[in-house]
């Protein structure tokens, strides 16, 4: 097997940061990702989509450009269309390119793995035509295609603001914007603001995407405290209700995106059993991590979405950091140095991150679109509803791995991805614990599936 | 007075004997350092076999099958039982003599349950098998269930008799009291009359604080599972010279395991799982069912299990004191073995003779030369 100084997870701006930054201290580093192309999600496909106006996409993704060109020094070893499907506390690399199954090693790893939707589980949320906000964007990003229109959005938190207007600008209609915001988060978010003033440029580019939607007389409902949608066979319509307010409405329309924020994807460190904690404010797991993005197992640094929300800018600051930490790891720089270098991102990173306490509270998602009702499914793959994950507590089933060999929950083909944070918030709020006492799925290799005879070929190669 | 019981370990043993004792009288406790289930237990193949026992295994086996046929009456659920029939196949003629002389072996014991099979037979029942295998020893009404599940099941058929669980309590200290046990542990005192040792990988630390050591290994069995597969396999399959036991579910998944062994993380107390002894695995399934070689692993992974030296279990008194009852060290097979475990555990609580031959899982093997 052969060993490497580092090889790094993840092409978003974490990833791509790091491994200029590792470079840049005379390491030469692997860095592996899943996609064809550069980017991660945010800068998805940003060398060859079909979006060339500019306009539509913003500056913000075309700011992508220089990461990238960062990524493409020969020096680096850079694997795209690679999937990882095992990493070991031992540090070895499962890795699945063109069929072929392949292990490496590594003395230090930095997971840049970035964020995942939060799932919104509600009434009908598997129909055909409802999809998720993000893989909206993606088929604009990438294929510069929209689903059918008109389309409806709703949830709550930047991203769903951000792919209204970049609809609009591409010219896509907009039936409404559903606000799933409680009213009562705004006064509480208030509080923050000042704070957030820290970063003001964020702040007034929220601010401004807003204005445009108004400008452009979409049609944006606030409020919104129930929601479900129908049809069938595929969506018909979306039915809403809002605060105060006791009667359904009702639009035709055949999409509907669904967004409430996003959430670290810690599907690799949950696996390699990291210590996870359970953070209030963002109502998500992230790994613990130290200084220099360190997890509690030797050689492994998480870096950006994946270690706790922060936003591409962030995480590109923490990229840095923790290809400082690599350096410092494997000897490229002493204490001192990596300090004095990292003073700077530090700072800078603290001022990006000041925003996050006012977003957090102003997107906290509602319980009511955490918790399926228990008609409603949370595990798709096995089609298990929140009423059945209730039943579990009932019988005794106090966390999320004591509910697997009854309802098969979180035991698909997504290894309990989109259903894991529900379930461990659905059995905490039925036992009346916390979620940190709950605790979340243990999570088996392979990451993604991979097929006997590959696992077998691997074996004579390793 | 009831006398009371503590048990340590809440696995399927744990569960049984609690059971069992609290249906006689005895208030008993259950503490486990996890939750019930949790490790072997909860996550084992789900093997209900008789099939290939050790010799002193096999009335024990034979007398927890039948109670596997009426597992609803006893704990209220069937626990996922299905007697779809197990078989050892042979891959060429050697494995065939060895299948030959194991069944004359049993038959010699005055048991009938494991029969040779010849190639026709084996072919018809497993249609997808390759063409390679000459026969097989079956033993129908063998088959698998759903250790998970059924592990609740006993655990919540105690707790209905009045067993007391907790869990998330690590004994860390057992000293005698009078004429019984002070257990220590999560910044309690439990007292009992009568100590049971179903702690598993976890028993032989019991047994150095008791003052009679055992060599027990902690070992971590792996298991991985494919996606949903059309039904193409009704049987459960093991081979004869290497590690296998393959199954599908009747949602289509299909189970491979069979003994190939990850690591042990004794600071974590967990299993992990390693990638040479699963792909060995693959390599054997992909040899006997070619088709398959592009079937997807959904996941993989291993349970913490206690194998003794010898690979039986120690059951029965505990050779230093007369308030110690041992059932560990099922060495990877003791899930069929279950629902018995607690009937002898009861047996020796009220000092009556086993209705079962138990002398060769005495824990006095490990101290005394065994005189063969």
């Amino acid at each position: 097997m052969i060993t490497h100084d580092l090889v790094i997870l993840g092409t978003g701006p974490a990833g791509m940061a790091a491994a200029t930054t590792a470079l840049e201290h005379g390491i030469t580093p692997v860095v592996i990702d899943e996609q064809p192309a550069a980017g991660g999600q945010i800068y998805r496909a940003l060398e060859r989509t079909p979006v060339l106006d500019r306009r539509i996409l913003g500056e913000d993704y075309w700011s992508g450009e220089s990461l990238i060109k960062g990524l493409k020094d020969p020096q680096i070893d850079y694997r795209p269309a690679s999937t990882v499907w095992q990493l070991t506390r031992q540090r070895e690399i499962g890795l699945l390119h063109d069929d072929k199954a392949e292990m490496i090693c590594a003395r230090h790893i930095i997971l840049a793995t970035g964020a995942m939707e939060r799932p919104m589980p509600i009434a009908g949320w598997t129909l055909p035509g409802v999809m998720t906000a993000g893989s909206g964007q993606i088929l604009l990003k990438s294929a510069g295609a929209v689903p059918q229109a008109p389309v409806v959005l709703a949830g709550c938190g930047p991203l769903l603001l951000l792919l209204a207007t970049q609809y609009l600008r591409a010219g896509v209609e907009i039936a409404a914007i559903l606000d799933t915001t409680p009213r009562d988060r705004y006064r509480a978010a208030l509080k923050h603001v000042p704070g957030a003033l820290r970063n003001v440029s964020t702040l007034l580019k929220g601010v401004g995407l807003l204005r445009e939607l108004r400008r452009a007389g979409v049609r944006h409902i606030r409020g919104v405290s129930a929601l479900r949608a129908e049809g069938s066979g595929q969506l018909e319509r979306v039915l809403w209700k809002q605060q105060g307010d006791d009667n359904w409405q009702t639009l035709e329309t055949p999409t509907l995106l669904l967004h409430q924020g996003v959430i670290p994807n810690t599907q690799i460190t949950r696996a390699v059993d990291c210590h996870h904690e359970w953070d209030e404010q963002q109502l998500a797991w992230r790994p613990r991590l130290d200084e220099w993005l360190g997890t509690d197992i030797p050689g492994i640094a998480v870096a950006g979405d994946g270690g706790g929300i922060v936003g591409a800018k962030a995480a590109a600051m923490q990229g840095q950091l923790a290809g400082l930490g690599a350096a410092l790891a494997l000897g490229k720089l002493t204490l001192e140095n990596s300090t004095e270098r990292a003073q700077p991102i530090r700072k800078a990173l603290a001022r990006d991150t000041a925003i996050r306490p006012f977003l957090d509270v102003l997107y906290r998602p509602a319980k009511q679109w955490r918790l399926p009702d228990d008609d409603t499914l949370a595990c798709r793959c096995e089609e298990v509803t929140g009423g059945e994950i209730r039943r579990m507590a009932d019988m005794g089933c106090r966390g999320p791995n004591q509910t697997k060999s009854f309802t098969r929950c979180g035991m698909g083909p997504c290894q309990g991805r989109m259903c894991g944070i529900t379930v461990s918030e659905l059995l905490a709020d039925a036992n009346q614990q916390s979620v940190e006492e709950t605790g979340y799925y243990r999570l088996r290799p392979p990451f993604k599936p991979i097929t006997l005879g590959q696992l077998a070929k691997a074996a004579e190669e390793g | 007075m009831a006398r009371r019981v503590v048990i340590v370990g809440a696995g399927f043993h744990g569960c049984s004997a609690a059971l069992r004792l609290s249906l006689q009288g005895y208030e008993v406790t259950v503490i486990d350092k996890a939750y019930a289930g949790r490790h072997a237990s909860g996550v084992n193949a789900g093997g209900v076999r008789r099939l290939g026992r050790h010799p002193a295994e096999i009335p024990l086996a034979v007398a927890a099958w039948e109670r596997w046929q009426c597992m609803t009456d006893i704990v209220g659920d069937d626990c996922g039982f299905r007697p779809v029939g197990q078989v050892k196949v042979a891959e060429n003629d050697k494995d065939m003599a060895i299948l030959a002389d194991r069944e004359r072996q049993v038959r010699d014991l005055g048991f009938h349950h494991e029969v040779l099979i010849g190639r026709d037979e084996l072919h018809r029942r497993l249609p997808a098998l390759a063409d390679h295998c000459p026969g097989a020893l079956a033993c129908d009404g063998d088959g698998f269930a759903n250790p998970y599940r059924t592990v609740t099941a006993w655990r919540r058929e105690a707790e209905r008799q009045g067993v007391r669980f907790r869990e998330g309590i690590e004994i860390t200290a057992i000293e005698s009291k009078g004429n019984g046990w002070r257990l220590s542990g999560g910044g309690e005192h439990f007292d009992a009359d009568l100590l049971v040792n179903c702690a598993g990988a976890w028993a032989g630390e019991l047994c150095k604080w008791l003052g009679e050591p055992v060599p027990l290994t902690a070992e971590a069995p792996m298991l991985m599972i494919t996606e949903r597969l059309s039904p193409f396999l009704g049987t459960v399959v093991g081979a004869t010279s290497r590690p296998l036991s393959f199954k599908q579910f009747e949602n289509g998944t299909v189970l491979i395991g069979g003994g190939v062994r990850g690591d042990v993380d004794s600071v974590r107390h967990v299993a992990e799982t390693r990638l040479d002894g699963l792909a060995e695995n693959a390599d054997t399934v992909v040899s006997l069912f070619p088709f398959m070689k592009e079937a997807r692993i959904m996941r993989t992974w291993a349970g913490v299990e206690a194998v003794m030296k010898d690979h039986i279990p120690v059951i029965g008194l505990s050779s230093q004191h007369d308030n110690v009852i041992h059932a560990f060290g099922f060495s990877a097979h003791g899930y069929q073995l279950g629902p018995i475990t607690g009937e002898i555990v009861a047996d020796l609580a009220m000092e009556r003779e086993p209705k079962l031959p138990i002398t060769p899982f005495s824990i006095q093997r490990f101290q005394t030369p065994c005189p063969e």
